[in-house]
């Protein structure tokens, strides 16, 4: 797909995937744009409307499939804007980093936090020491294709 | 589906860092895309007019534009494809602006983050069907949330347009922080003059609902259809009774009440009517300092009141409300510069806040408007005003401009001399910031004609020698250790978010920022609306703001409902979850899940049972999609297909 002839292309390039909520996380990656704060390119977003719709399957197949890290974002909780849908997905996520080694992926790939809107800063924060973390770890082999 | 792909170069925001032809000659060899093209700036009308014609010259079924975030401009295109005739769903946008070149400098690098981007967008827009909005019914009535001068403009110009008012305020009377001021910048005119005609307003407008020492409970709903349960705080006085005499106030024994409308500076009843020109002109009884709830005993209000508005038994009430839109005018509170050990840390009576200074400058203030130190009621030759207090001062966690304070200061400094004409100004200051119509003329007034003496620099320490305070600092200017020896220090006081703002933005689902002042949707062109349709701000709780940006603030999001109003009904979200009953096992749990309620149980024939959704009460959340079992409730527009598909498009 990456047909560029940068060494960083021959060499499989990390991928990130990013799955943010629509209120508070995808606003703060949207304010850390504004401000210009540079980040690592690793990052591929998604948008959803809430941590609550994060289904654990959309992370666990990522990395059953090779995405080398998964971080999820959310409204801090008590902010959420649907009330609570953080909170479900807190105990959600919580139950799958525990869950991830059993499966053979390292749980340290896994990461979910939560950043509001106003907060670029802590976004750039965020991924800057999630994807330092992903390239010492370096690529993951995934599971399906051993 | 023949999709076609627009990749905007936003003038060079994002070709300067992403190479937005090969984004788009890349993505012509995706299956599906059948056409491709890079824009300058997509989001102009001939960029809006391009699509158009892409649509119908290639018969486009769906549309992706990569460009700025959908938060941004996702409306604006969604309109656009709609107008040439395709779903306003079958479109879908790729953020390679905020979330690509903005963020990284490696232009290969980002122009590969974008083509997987818009390959994302492309798999999840090959799953997208068309939506359909349906209407409900708008409650065309407003709550408005604090009494300020905000909330008063705001309150006045929807009654003014025919909308049934609720006005919520958490004291005793409206009014807010305007009220206590005793003049205004730059034209000297009396605060209480031009604020107490508005608030009278209030009162007589009779679609105006005012509900004072009232606040805000618990909101639910959504925009056009609200529920509001406010909590009317017990007074222990019949307010439909009352007609504000005072005579309960006259003869109150308990005399050693704080009276925090004058900032403590004076004192008030444990019965009292907080000023003159309150609103409503009602007297209400502080439970803590009143010797009938205290100790049991007096009753002398209830005996003296002529008309036997006294009730103690009077206990809180809750009030439901339909509304269909809210504004929020929650105002501030004054930065507490106990903090700052080296101004006495609130120990010395003659350092005092902008505000107690306010109130001894009024004329109904606790002096009764003759300048006075507050430890020996003498009159003050020698005044300091010292610039950002709790303003500009990353050690205090307020690094912000509180944006009055250097105005406030060349008011009370003119007004100083007027009042005493052999006293002597001196401020303290960092940078003078006055940005307004006629605001630097006013403080270049203090300087030139008043005499104020300003002095740029920090204070160090300020301490007592005798009965003066000693205020030590620097002149930065001439870079000389000052000391000015002080009857009366003024601390120029910022402004910092109201307490309890965090917990009303939690109520009604709005964001704040750190400093708990209330996130407007966008910093520039929305800046009265939130993230929550059909909850707008007004005032300083958005940001510190003067008293015209107030005002006109109060009137845009005033202007905002009555355009909201204008129509009868508004078209729902068609984003909701949907259940496919065939695959319902009946197992209740995307009930027990959904926070509004809006799943309940359908009962077919035979006895059967499956899960139904609300389509009107829905608010799109997926958190009924994320715990079915066997994903049998789908969240349109967000369903598991559409995001895995998403997901797999990145496992190349």
């Amino acid at each position: 797909m990456t047909e560029g002839n940068s060494v960083l292309a021959k060499a499989r390039e990390i991928k990130i995937i990013g799955f943010l909520c629509n209120w508070c996380s995808y606003g703060g990656a949207d304010t850390a744009g504004v401000c210009r704060f540079k980040q690592p390119t690793d990052l591929r977003i998604v948008r959803i409307p809430c941590t609550g719709r994060m289904d654990p399957l959309f992370a666990a197949k990522s990395l059953i499939y090779g995405i080398d890290g998964v971080l999820v974002s959310g409204c801090h909780p008590k902010d959420c804007h649907y009330a609570v849908g953080n909170l479900y997905a807190r105990r959600r996520l919580e139950v799958l980093k525990h869950f991830l080694p059993f499966m053979g992926i390292d749980g340290r790939r896994f990461h979910y936090t939560w950043v509001s809107a106003s907060e670029g800063q802590l976004w750039q924060k965020t991924v800057t020491e999630f994807s330092d973390r992903i390239h010492r770890l370096g690529p993951n082999p995934g599971l399906s294709r051993t | 589906m023949r999709i076609g792909v627009f990749v905007c170069q936003c003038g060079t925001n994002i070709a300067g860092t992403v190479d937005t032809e090969e984004v788009a000659r890349r993505t012509l060899m995706l299956p599906d895309v059948v056409y491709a093209t890079s824009y300058m700036y997509t989001c102009s009308e001939p960029g809006q007019k391009e699509i158009q014609q892409a649509i119908s010259e290639h018969n486009l079924q769906g549309v992706v534009v990569a460009a700025c975030s959908p938060r941004m401009h996702e409306p604006t295109f969604r309109r656009a494809v709609e107008r040439a005739g395709l779903n306003r769903y079958m479109f879908e946008m790729a953020n390679i602006r905020e979330h690509v070149s903005w963020i990284g400098l490696d232009r290969e690098a980002n122009t590969r983050k974008a083509c997987d981007l818009v390959e994302m967008a492309v798999a999840k827009l090959r799953y997208n069907q068309p939506l359909f909005s349906s209407k409900v019914p708008i409650h065309k009535k407003v709550l408005v949330i604090g009494g300020g001068v905000a909330g008063i403009q705001a309150a006045l110009d929807c009654a003014e347009g025919g909308l049934d008012v609720l006005l919520v305020e958490k004291k005793t009377s409206i009014g807010g922080k305007m009220a206590q001021l005793d003049k205004t910048f730059p034209t000297v005119d009396c605060s209480s003059c031009i604020l107490g005609p508005k608030m009278v307003d209030v009162s007589q407008k009779e679609n105006i609902t005012l509900l004072a020492n009232s606040e805000v409970e618990n909101i639910s709903g959504y925009v056009g259809n609200f529920k509001v349960d406010v909590r009317k705080k017990a007074t222990y006085v019949d307010w439909s009774a009352c007609t504000g005499c005072g005579a309960c106030i006259e003869k109150c024994p308990s005399r050693k009440v704080p009276d925090t409308f004058n900032e403590e500076l004076g004192k008030a009843r444990a019965i009292n009517i907080p000023f003159p020109q309150a609103i409503p002109k009602k007297a209400a009884i502080r439970r803590e300092y009143c010797l009938h709830f205290t100790k049991g005993k007096c009753g002398i209000c209830k005996k003296i009141c002529p008309v036997e508005a006294v009730n103690y038994e009077m206990e809180d009430e809750i009030i439901t409300e339909d509304v269909g839109a809210i504004i929020v005018a929650t105002g501030y509170d004054l930065f507490d510069h106990s903090v700052y050990g080296e101004y006495g840390g609130g120990r010395y009576p003659d350092v005092i806040s902008g505000l107690q200074y306010e109130r001894i400058l009024s004329a109904s203030g606790p002096y009764g408007g003759h300048i006075k130190r507050p430890s020996d009621g003498k009159e003050p030759r020698d005044i300091v005003f010292i610039a950002c207090v709790g303003s500009r001062d990353a050690s205090v966690d307020r690094p912000y401009c509180s944006g009055v304070c250097c105005m406030y200061i060349a008011k009370q400094a003119i007004l100083t001399k007027d009042h005493v004409p052999e006293s002597n100004s001196y401020v303290f200051y960092m940078d003078i910031r006055s940005p307004g119509k006629n605001y630097d003329e006013f403080v270049r007034r203090a300087q030139e004609e008043y005499g104020v003496q300003y002095i740029r620099g920090r204070v160090g320490k300020i301490y007592p020698r005798g009965d003066r305070m000693v205020v030590q600092g620097a002149d930065t200017l001439l870079g000389v250790q000052v000391e000015v020896e002080a009857d009366l220090v003024v601390l120029a006081t910022g402004v910092e978010s109201a307490s309890g703002s965090r917990e009303l933005a939690e109520k009604l689902r709005i964001s704040y920022d750190q400093y708990g002042f209330y996130m407007e949707s966008h910093p520039k062109l929305r800046p009265v609306e939130t993230n929550t349709a059909g909850v707008y701000l007004a005032g300083v709780c958005q940001g510190p703001k003067d008293i015209p940006a107030s005002v006109a603030q109060g009137s845009a999001a005033a202007a905002k409902v009555q355009a909201l109003f204008a129509r009868d009904t508004i078209e729902t979200n068609p984003q909701v979850a949907l259940v496919n009953e065939r695959a319902c096992i009946s197992c209740g749990k995307c009930i027990q899940v959904c926070p509004y309620q809006a799943i309940q149980w359908k009962e077919l024939r035979g006895g059967d049972r499956k899960a139904e959704v609300l389509p009107s009460v829905c608010q799109g959340c997926g958190l009924c999609n994320a715990t079915c079992p066997c994903k049998a409730i789908q969240l349109l527009h967000a369903t598991d297909n559409q995001i895995l598909a998403e997901v797999n498009e990145l496992f190349g």
